[in-house]
């Protein structure tokens, strides 16, 4: 008798960890193979003198040292934390001020929520090769036509890569920001509002006292996607400078790219993707530690 | 009273400014489609005097935009039906199933969002080659990969919604765990399935890094991957390079036009709870 419930017992688990296991399987498989086996084995790469043509051999931090004198590498490091720097400032205020703007009553604030909106559901690439068109066509005839020298020469310089790539970027995902922020100034309560309307605040007492505090949390979001989206930057800065003037105006992904596919040094550009995975991960942990944090605190 | 709508009018013709602005570059591709190449370097930002749709039949043909984009709708297609498929059973068995194995698994997927593309390609593409996996049929298993995670956690938060005492009705009922989710749970996901198929939509058809490095081949190449090469034929020549991109944005468009407040609901959703 005994023997028998206990046979019972055990008989159902294995018939539940039968379809477990079934739903489970093509998913794990698939993140093992292409996520998870292929980062743990590009630590190992990063530490051998892999070429894709010779046979690999392990040469330790060989990789990780001949970064350290590897000037194009600091210059696409340094460029893109400026880059991130001014770009995350200047989307949150541009994704704020429209959220602010198209959040009120007025005519026609769908179709203004549209307009803002629409770069950012076409891919880097295209819009990169648009703003292309735009910087050395369109703003050479104009240009020509109003004498005004701010105009020429776009893209031919570091400084006007710089701002072309942080124009382009801010044009795209100040939309995608300000979706975010609606959705949390939407939530704000009218009467909160008008009570402080009665009480006399001005709109600026409004905005800082009242509806700031309650978009707190749509802020960290921004500041965080922004922060790591500006890390991963690739198919703009491709379409639009590709690294010109003479690679000034690469970011981190590109130059991995070209040193890996490019100048077919396999170990070395993954040393420098092994430095990339660290940097975003020290912004996603920060972002968890921050988040907790603040939900303590409330 | 009146100050304030004089505020507000003031408010609407900025919008109205800042709109124009903002979707002046589309203005530019569109009317500079049209032009000549002569026309387009003496009037670069007026309206085309003729339009001119040679453009776009060179265009289409040097993109070969039959072939590119059934190639991008399919990849486009078949990748978010497998990543909604397996990512909504994965979510389903992690969420039911409470115990220490589901917590870790879950945890796992979740961890992995954070390792970028760019610090996996390269031996992706490497260990690929050499089971000869760069295809049709590998990168649609690469995008399951790469979207499995965020389309499971969507899932598993929509999974806490729904009472579990619905699916041990239907099992007592003698349905098994497989029709169980297909046929009650899963149809109550379709909030969760909008978001995923939003979301993973403008990732796969917009993708080129991920395409150019796994079909960059004859026959296989998607739309991005067709619109890079021509453009860099066409640097000289704006207005063929113009009419390229016009047919490039369109479908995007139409789907925007057409589905614009699920996208909306799936950006916010999506953003949100990453």
């Amino acid at each position: 008798m005994g023997r028998g419930v206990k046979m019972n017992r055990s008989k159902k688990p294995k018939k539940r960890e039968m379809w477990y296991w079934l739903f489970l399987i093509p998913s794990i498989a698939a993140l093992l193979f292409v996520v998870i086996i292929p980062f743990l084995v590009g630590i190992y790469y990063s530490l051998t003198n892999w070429d894709g043509v010779n046979p690999t051999k392990f040469i330790g931090f060989i990789n990780y040292k001949s970064l350290i004198g590897d000037q194009l590498f600091w210059n696409a490091i340094i460029f893109t934390a400026k880059y991130a720097f001014v770009f995350i400032i200047i989307i949150n205020i541009m994704g704020l001020g429209l959220a602010m703007l198209v959040t009120r009553v007025i005519p026609g604030k769908n179709l203004m929520r549209t307009a803002f909106y629409l770069p950012n559901l076409i891919g880097g690439l295209i819009l990169g090769f648009i703003w292309n068109f735009i910087f050395v066509d369109v703003f050479q005839t104009i240009a020509e036509k109003t004498g005004i020298a701010w105009f020429n020469g776009w893209l031919s310089t570091t400084n006007t890569g710089f701002w072309g790539i942080v124009i382009i970027t801010a044009w795209q995902m100040a939309g995608y920001v300000m979706i975010i922020y609606i959705a949390y100034i939407e939530n704000v309560p009218m009467e909160l509002i008008e009570a402080a309307q009665i009480d006399g605040a001005s709109p600026w007492q409004q905005f800082k006292n009242i509806i700031f505090p309650l978009i707190m949390p749509a802020f960290t979001i921004n500041l965080f996607i922004t922060l790591s989206n500006s890390f991963k930057i690739f198919d703009q800065n491709l379409s639009l400078t590709k690294g010109a003037p003479g690679n000034t105006t690469q970011m981190i992904t590109l130059n991995i790219y070209q040193t890996a596919f490019s100048q077919d040094h396999m170990a070395l550009g993954q040393a420098k993707a092994v430095i990339m995975f660290i940097i975003i991960a020290v912004i996603s942990i920060a972002q968890v530690y921050y988040t907790k944090n603040k939900e303590v605190e409330q | 009273m009146k100050k304030g709508s004089i505020k507000k009018y003031l408010l609407c013709i900025l919008g109205i400014i800042l709109s124009i602005i903002w979707i002046s570059p589309f203005y530019l591709v569109l009317v500079n489609s049209f032009k000549t190449k002569k026309e387009l370097f003496t009037s670069t930002l007026g309206f085309p005097k003729k339009m001119l749709f040679s453009n776009y039949k060179q265009a289409a043909s040097d993109l070969k935009l039959g072939e590119s984009f059934v190639n991008s709708v399919l990849i486009c297609i078949i990748s978010i039906s497998i990543i909604i498929i397996f990512s909504s059973m994965a979510a389903y068995a992690l969420q039911r199933v409470k115990r220490k194995s589901s917590t870790i698994i879950f945890l796992g997927f979740i961890a992995a969002m954070l390792i970028p593309f760019q610090s996996v390609m390269i031996p992706l593409v490497a260990e690929f080659g050499k089971i000869k996996m760069l295809n049709s049929a590998g990168i649609v298993f690469m995008y399951l990969g790469f979207g499995c995670s965020l389309a499971i956690f969507l899932y598993h938060g929509a999974l806490k919604g729904i009472p579990s005492s619905l699916d041990e009705a239907a099992l007592i009922d003698g349905c098994d765990r497989f029709r169980t989710f297909w046929l009650i749970i899963f149809p109550m996901l379709k909030p969760a399935t909008v978001t995923v198929i939003v979301l993973d939509m403008m990732w796969i058809w917009n993708d080129y890094l991920l395409p150019s490095l796994v079909i960059n081949k004859e026959g296989m190449r998607t739309l991005p991957l067709m619109i890079f090469y021509f453009f860099g034929q066409y640097t000289r020549q704006w207005n063929l390079a113009m009419a390229g991109l016009t047919i490039a944005i369109l479908p995007v468009l139409i789907f925007y036009f057409l589905a614009q407040k699920q996208i909306v609901k799936g950006i916010v959703s999506g953003a949100v709870k990453q």
